[in-house]
């Protein structure tokens, strides 16, 4: 097999994994990607390894953070992980980014719409004081309606309770 | 959408010749307010068939019927096995030492027939012991669709003049359908009969749709869809099952809709940046008025029957708790003091109580109070019990349970006010967030 033939079934098995993402990032973002697989020194384009793919973000810089109980406050985890955050993001002007802030199933679900509403906006805020563009954010919030683990233990609870920024292409790129 | 149902009522005029003028020792009565009671024995034996066609719905009907006298908690039926009269006129003369022999407190006796697709249906009722009819003989008639509703009709009569107070057998709910893991949980706005029968879906999984709100009529619904992304507010005609979303002024997000009691106006919660404010628009004209003002979340608006004043959540104290305001706004008072958070008042339609949701201790209670705050009373215990809507008599509570664990489901559950019989609403699938609407 020749190192085009290779690239190009990488580049399509990646445009299918974008695929998969497909209402995060678009099949546009996928196609961009993979028709430049190869062409730069090992490191695939689009992929968890580089730097400045959505994937990069959410693997290694980190998309999400996490909170107490009934909380919205940023703990000096959540805090770290959100300078790491608008870091990329000042590096990665091409990108806009919605933050969903979500809460665990112990809630009334109108107050937990309010609730995740106040994680995404606590979050917001914070990558905005960090030097990121406004109009480049915007929030929403899934109360308890988006659980990312099911079980009905604290250990799923604190991993419920969270804003997560998601990555997608600006309109004018 | 709607049961074709050309409801007619007639008193059956050539019934009553029977009942005399004498006094009785009162009337048979069973007074619902009471904290423990006795169910009322009861019979009901199959509604004769006049017609060749009527058979299976004289059945059928008198089941329904049974089912819903029953599953209130006042009544109990006398199972037919143990019946020693069978009544195979409707005309004839009741034998009414076959029913004290069983004892019997009530009889209830009917015919239906049934003719090009029409069902008619006509009933009585009686006191046994005393030997006498109930109230009037009364006749409706539907199309065979609809015979369900004849039933709910019957069993509306029944326990009116058993009870004083109107039934809510001919009302209709309308929920949140749920289907798929809770990760990735599938949610259609659906409508039923009271009971679970005749689900009907409103709108198509695609967006995830939330706590719908039924008008005072029963000819709208409002909820709140992620259609466009965000959770807006929307308004859905029930005979067109089209929607459009209210326009809410001031952010984004808006939810947690109600209609007031005249059905002109909706209020509702509107997020902007970290706050959650209280709303009220008036659906004609269009004017927006905010209600609150507080940095604090504010939530889950509902009206006073007499549209004078607002139940709402606050956590302007650090917890959720209950607060009432005038209906325009203005200085709330807080009513809620129990330990544990509060939220999703509802207010009663007779006016007297509150419906609430607490969590305390890791415990969700289906809870009701004075519109005071006083003579709490939790009337449910589970790991998530929440959302309760009032039946049009305000006598009896439904709302939303949901099992623990990674293969929990929500269901719907009825229980009385006086917190005596708890009853699960069957569903096809999952079900929550139910809107109890109007006797029909």
């Amino acid at each position: 097999m020749t190192y085009l033939s290779k690239a190009l079934i990488i580049a399509a098995a990646l445009g299918l994994a974008a695929c998969t993402n497909g209402d995060r990032f678009g099949g546009e973002a996928g196609a961009g990607y993979g028709a430049g697989a190869g062409a730069n020194g090992g490191i695939v384009p689009g992929s968890a390894n580089d730097p400045a793919s959505p994937a990069y973000f959410s693997q290694t810089v980190g998309d999400r953070v996490f909170f107490a109980v009934d909380q919205s406050t940023l703990s000096p985890e959540a805090r770290a992980t959100l300078d790491a955050q608008a870091q990329w993001l000042m590096t990665n002007n091409d990108f806009l980014a919605v933050i969903e802030g979500h809460a665990d199933e112990q809630g009334t679900r109108e107050y937990n719409i309010a609730l995740g509403a106040r994680r995404a906006n606590a979050t917001m805020e914070y990558l905005i004081s960090k030097g990121v563009a406004a109009n480049r954010l915007r929030f929403v919030s899934y109360g308890k309606e988006r659980p990312v683990e099911i079980c009905s233990e604290e250990a799923c609870y604190a991993k419920n309770r969270r804003a997560v920024t998601v990555i997608s292409m600006g309109l004018g790129s | 959408m709607k049961h074709i149902l050309a409801l007619c009522l007639a008193v059956v005029t050539a019934l009553a010749l029977a009942a005399p003028a004498q006094a009785q020792n009162g009337p048979l009565r069973i007074e619902i307010t009471e904290g423990t009671i006795e169910p009322m024995a009861y019979a009901v034996p199959d509604f004769v068939a006049e017609t060749p066609g009527a058979s299976e719905y004289a059945q059928q009907i008198a089941r329904v019927v049974a089912d819903d006298l029953t599953g209130t908690g006042l009544f109990r039926e006398i199972p037919r096995e143990a019946h020693i009269s069978r009544i195979t006129s409707f005309q004839s003369p009741v034998q009414f030492a076959d029913w004290k022999a069983i004892n019997a407190l009530v009889l209830l006796t009917g015919a239906v027939s049934e003719e090009g697709g029409r069902v008619t249906l006509k009933f009585r009722v009686w006191d046994v012991f005393a030997g006498t009819e109930l109230g009037q003989g009364m006749q409706f008639a539907a199309t065979s669709d609809g015979w369900r509703r004849l039933a709910h009709k019957v069993a509306d009569q029944v326990y009116s003049r058993l009870t004083g107070e109107t039934g809510y057998f001919d009302s209709r709910v309308v929920f949140v359908s749920e289907s798929g893991p809770k990760d990735e949980r599938a949610k259609r706005l659906a409508i039923m009969d009271y009971d679970g029968a005749n689900v009907q879906y409103l709108t198509d999984s695609r967006a995830i749709v939330l706590a719908p709100r039924f008008s005072p009529n029963g000819d709208r619904v409002l909820y709140t869809s992620y259609e466009t992304g965000e959770p807006r507010v929307h308004v859905l005609n029930v005979g067109s099952v089209q929607s459009q979303i209210l326009q809410s002024g001031g952010g984004v997000m808006s939810f947690a809709p109600r209609f007031s009691p005249d059905g002109s106006r909706v209020v509702y919660s509107v997020t902007s940046g970290s706050n959650t404010d209280i709303y009220m628009r008036d659906i004609a004209s269009g004017a927006t008025q905010q209600l609150t003002f507080t940095p604090a979340i504010e939530t889950a608006p509902s009206f006073s029957p007499d549209g004078s004043r607002i139940v709402f959540e606050s956590d302007r104290s650090g917890t959720q708790q209950l607060y009432v305001m005038p209906s325009g706004g203005g200085e709330a008072t807080r009513i809620s003091f129990g330990q544990g958070r509060y939220g999703t008042p509802v207010w009663s339609p007779r006016g007297d109580l509150i419906a609430f949701t607490k969590q305390n201790q890791g415990r969700f209670h289906i809870g009701v109070m004075r519109t005071d705050g006083s003579e709490e009373r939790l009337l449910t215990a589970s790991r998530l019990d929440e959302g309760p809507t009032w039946a049009p008599n305000g006598r009896v509570i439904m709302f939303s349970r949901e099992t623990q664990g990674a293969q929990g489901t929500s269901s719907l559950y009825t229980v009385d006010v006086a917190g005596r019989k708890l009853t699960r609403v069957r569903t096809p699938d999952g079900a929550s967030d139910p809107s109890w609407g109007p006797l029909q």
